[in-house]
């Protein structure tokens, strides 16, 4: 009897290792395509039949990082003997680097609009969580008046998909002067992810005993003295699970971006497909700002997993 | 010196009235059990005195001094739940330092003042594991090892060795007990379990439905229950509790139970007129030790047949059937060999309490 529901044990687990692994791949195909997009030549990202094999090449990073204009002649031997490396990529693919008075290389707008994009993403997502978790501890431990319709109220919030609104809020936006800054786009996010962050933080701040909180009470602590040494800590696996998803939210956020800034505060997303090549629509630069797009969720989830993976309490208490 | 008093607590959660004017003084170095079956009030009560409940009305006194107003940090008391409420994200040493740090002791009076009490519990090998690496004794160990640590006016204990399982409660409440002898901190304890409560406690206060049912000694509570309520709370197995009809004889009082006659000393009619009784109104209890049985008639033993047999080891419960009502006694292991079989019963009169059946109260008769 053993020896059978081990064998049918060890085919089971097989089974669902090949289904995560199909999962996986299917998961990971796009992020797989754009990536090696962003290393191809021009040419081979957009042959049909695609291109499975292919020389990498960096310069569509290049590229990303630079304003560019069409050749419209040969390459004069010498000018192209001077050129560093990276410069001759591009003048390989046809175009030439613009350069300004000084004859210095003129930089695109990407790394200034990726920089806002950590800015206002990160800036968010913290008032987000901070807000949120205040909130939910308040619903959760004291007895508020009409606790249901407020919470409800909250989550009402997000009923509408967010669209709808733009126009007017690009109209009031512009009306007190907060259209294309970084408060503007902050101030939005937050009011996006604060509901989300509530009902998400009072989930997991309902599953904290609240004997512990009050043993810290009779132990001689304040109750704020109390929430940041007892709650917090036990919180920290909830309060990592809404900043990472508050932070994609704000960090993907497309259509509010592309209306409401358009130069000093602009984010990443609406910046990426708007890198026309010159004349054509250079698909490798897209891809190459895209790659770079993603990282830094990755990197945030990446660091975070183990409170992501962690149960929420390890049995210090017995129910 | 710490005396814990309350005043005419009253407390209501919504329509329920949890707590009804209860009056209490726990005195220095006492141990007090307050026991009752769930929802009568007691843990409320414990939780009002440690300032975790605001009360309706009425005043909490430690040390002469009014603290119903204080936050429960100001009380200076100590609370082990019955979870434990062991931090998880803190070891134990930081878990039993953490009330310290609270009035910013320096580090070495800290760990002075940890590992002498962890010494006190056997908990020194323990001091660098996380909660979750303990047993349920090692945890109620810790949350009361965090408890003294402070040297708090008095102890609040909530049902805390309620979730161990039999065995460990034995050997804890037994080390609960050499503690509070060390330490003579007064200490208040809540609990459902009437053993805990008989054999920790210096006075039991029985609670139901919110009041107080009867405060006093252990064997006070045990041999002389103020009402029906107490007489059959405490004690295990219940107590027999029958209506009884009283009528006097030439040889003496005779009480009918079940339509059985049982024998009684001429000085109950005296006893009942006394207190009060009304005839019809009375009920008598009697524990399964005070039922005696013989195997042969005996003078003032009544025949009766044996029921169902509970073998215990130590003793046998047998159900005997009285009339139309079930006696339980209590026997030598093997005494009645099965049911169904012919034993002769009488009642203890020194054994049997008589309560007025309208109100519950004891009616006192003591023969």
């Amino acid at each position: 009897m053993a020896v059978v529901s081990t064998r049918s044990g060890r085919l089971g687990n097989r089974i669902a290792i090949a289904i995560v692994l199909v999962i996986t791949l299917i998961f990971l195909s796009p992020i797989y395509w754009i990536t090696t997009t962003a290393f191809k030549p021009l040419v081979q990202a957009t042959s049909v039949p695609p291109s499975v094999l292919f020389e990498p090449q960096i310069t569509p990073f290049v590229k990303l990082f630079t304003k560019r204009a069409q050749l419209t002649g040969p390459v004069s031997p010498e000018v192209y003997e001077a050129a560093p490396w990276w410069e001759k990529l591009v003048l390989d693919g046809g175009e030439r680097l613009a350069r300004d008075g000084n004859g210095d290389v003129v930089f695109s707008a990407y790394p200034d609009r990726f920089v806002n994009s950590l800015i206002i993403a990160i800036t968010s997502t913290i008032l987000a969580v901070s807000l949120g978790t205040i909130t939910a501890y308040g619903f959760s431990r004291f007895r508020v008046k009409g606790e249901a319709d407020l919470l409800f109220f909250i989550l009402s919030t997000r009923m509408l998909p967010p669209i709808v609104v733009a126009i007017p809020m690009f109209l009031m936006y512009r009306a007190v002067g907060l259209n294309d800054t970084h408060v503007g786009l902050i101030i939005l996010y937050t009011a996006f992810n604060v509901s989300f962050a509530v009902w998400l933080m009072k989930g997991f701040i309902d599953e904290i005993p609240k004997e512990y909180e009050e043993a810290a009470l009779v132990d001689g602590y304040t109750r704020m003295q109390a929430f940041f040494k007892i709650v917090l800590p036990e919180a920290a696996t909830g309060i990592a699970a809404t900043a990472v998803f508050c932070f994609i939210t704000a960090w993907n956020e497309y259509a509010f971006a592309l209306i409401l800034t358009n130069r000093r505060a602009q984010t990443a997303p609406p910046f990426i497909p708007s890198q026309v090549g010159t004349g054509l629509q250079d698909w490798t630069v897209i891809a190459a700002g895209t790659v770079l797009f993603l990282l830094p969720v990755a990197i945030f989830t990446f660091l975070l997993r183990n409170h992501l993976l962690r149960g929420m309490s390890f049995g210090a208490i017995r129910k | 010196m710490t005396e814990i008093q309350l005043r005419n607590i009253d407390k209501h959660f919504g329509p329920v009235h949890v707590i009804r004017e209860i009056n209490l003084t726990v005195k220095d170095q006492e141990f007090v059990v307050l026991l009752g079956p769930s929802g009568c009030g007691k843990t409320t009560t414990l939780r009002a005195i440690a300032g975790l409940e605001d009360i309706d009305s009425g005043d909490i006194l430690i040390d002469g001094k009014p603290v119903q107003n204080l936050h429960a940090s100001e009380r200076d008391v100590a609370f082990v739940f019955q979870n434990y409420a062991l931090y998880p994200h803190l070891t134990v040493y930081e878990n039993m330092a953490f009330p310290l740090r609270a009035v910013r002791q320096n580090r070495e009076e800290i760990d002075k003042t940890v590992q002498s009490v962890a010494t006190s519990l056997g908990i020194t090998g323990l001091l660098n594991r996380r909660p979750s690496a303990l047993s349920g004794g090692d945890m109620q160990r810790v949350a009361i090892g965090r408890s003294l640590v402070r040297r708090p006016k008095a102890i609040l204990l909530d049902e805390p060795i309620g979730s161990l399982d039999a065995k460990l409660r034995e050997s804890m409440r037994v080390e609960l007990k050499r503690l509070h002898i060390e330490n003579g901190s007064t200490s208040i304890y809540v609990t459902h379990d009437q053993v805990e409560a008989m054999s920790l406690a210096d006075r039991i206060v029985v609670m139901h439905e919110g009041l107080l049912q009867q405060v006093g000694t252990p064997d006070d509570v045990y041999r002389y229950p103020a009402n029906i309520f107490v007489a059959q709370f405490v004690g295990s197995p219940i107590m027999n509790m029958a209506a009884a009809d009283i009528s006097e004889g030439s040889s003496g009082v005779s009480v009918s139970l079940g339509g059985v006659s049982f024998a009684f000393p001429a000085a109950l009619s005296g006893k009942l007129k006394e207190a009060g009784a009304q005839k019809g109104k009375v009920m008598l209890g009697v524990r399964p030790e005070g039922v005696l049985l013989s195997h042969e008639p005996k003078d003032g033993y009544v025949e009766v047949t044996s029921g169902i047999i509970e073998p215990l080891g130590s003793h046998d419960i047998v159900d005997l059937k009285v009339g139309d009502i079930v006696l339980r006694a209590r026997t030598k292991s093997g005494f009645v060999a099965g049911p169904g079989l012919k034993v002769w019963a009488r009642i203890d009169p020194a054994q049997a309490h008589f309560f007025d059946t309208t109100s519950g109260s004891s009616l006192e008769i003591r023969l």
